[in-house]
């Protein structure tokens, strides 16, 4: 079975995002109020599996993210 | 004579550098691409670079080839593996050191001289310095903002510090935590380094602390 699956990762909470904090002061100067921006990574793709959970939550520990520093979710729906 | 192997990979550029020092330290090196095996080898060094350009995370493609399952093994059976900079990135996201690299506290790149403490002497790699030492090495990184849930577990070898060896924030490039540069393994015989010893090999270089890092790896594997 095939399915479309989008993975966001992210930095855990308390990790400085030197990206984020740039692009906020960035912002800022361009007058709006804006604080604690974060940039997390984003991934789209589709898998054939019987167990895409499964394969996706493998995916994420052994590549996509690195669990000593990132949290990560994932949403999958079938392709129809 | 023993023989070191300097991996590379798409997107390496430090192998000749390396290779020359590893040289100049008095072993054999040869260039060894990543589809190839290392046995016959007494020794490993990953070297600077940008492999796979980077992408997803600095050194995190490179860590899953397989090429990588051979290098664990030497670390396993107590062989040297170095990794510089873009090395120590791979070694990092391989699991055979802990901690990760982020990106620099202020995110640009960084090239230029730094002071480092030797804070540990009792690697391989570090048997020619003093302990508390203060040496001078380039760097030359995006990404080697070192970070580690518990730092009192790490074996910690290099610490930026300033001119007199004083651990100051002012003298820590990169936002790692208490200014580590370079880290080993419990057993000594995994060394990741985000300074480049490579490029403090020669008089000519403007320093040769670095070739005495690769002299102390080369005497040891000879042992």
């Amino acid at each position: 079975m095939k399915w479309r699956v989008n993975v966001t990762v992210r930095l855990k909470e308390g990790l400085n995002d030197p990206e984020g904090r740039v692009i906020g002061k960035a912002l800022r100067n361009l007058g709006y109020a804006v604080e604690n921006l974060r940039v997390p990574k984003y991934f789209e793709f589709e898998l054939e599996s019987e167990s895409p959970e499964e394969e996706v939550e493998e995916m994420c520990r052994r590549l996509l993210a690195n669990p000593l520093i990132h949290s990560w979710e994932y949403r999958i729906e079938p392709v129809s | 004579m023993v023989r070191f192997a300097v991996l590379v990979f798409p997107g390496t550029n430090c192998d000749f550098e390396t290779e020359k020092a590893i040289r100049k330290a008095g072993a054999e090196a040869e260039r060894v691409w990543y589809r190839n095996s290392l046995k016959d080898f007494d020794g490993v060094v990953l070297p600077g670079g940008f492999s796979y350009a980077d992408y997803l995370r600095a050194g995190a493609i490179a860590a899953r080839q397989e090429i990588m399952e051979e290098v664990k093994e030497f670390a396993n059976e107590g062989r040297p593996v170095l990794g510089i900079c873009n090395g120590f990135q791979i070694l990092t996201e391989a699991g055979l050191l802990p901690g990760a690299l982020r990106p620099n506290r202020i995110p640009r790149f960084l090239c230029r001289w730094v002071h480092l403490r030797v804070a540990d002497n009792g690697t391989p790699f570090t048997s020619l310095y003093e302990p508390g030492e203060v040496i001078r090495m380039p760097i030359a990184h995006g990404e080697g903002n070192y970070y580690v849930d518990d730092p009192s577990r790490v074996r910690i070898v290099f610490q930026y510090s300033d001119g007199e060896g004083n651990i100051t924030e002012e003298a820590n490039p990169n936002g790692s935590v208490l200014n580590i540069a370079a880290v080993a393994n419990e057993r000594g015989n995994v060394l990741g380094t985000m300074p480049h010893p490579e490029r403090a090999s020669d008089r000519f270089l403007g320093s040769e602390d670095g070739l005495r890092l690769f002299r102390g790896m080369v005497e040891w594997a000879r042992k």
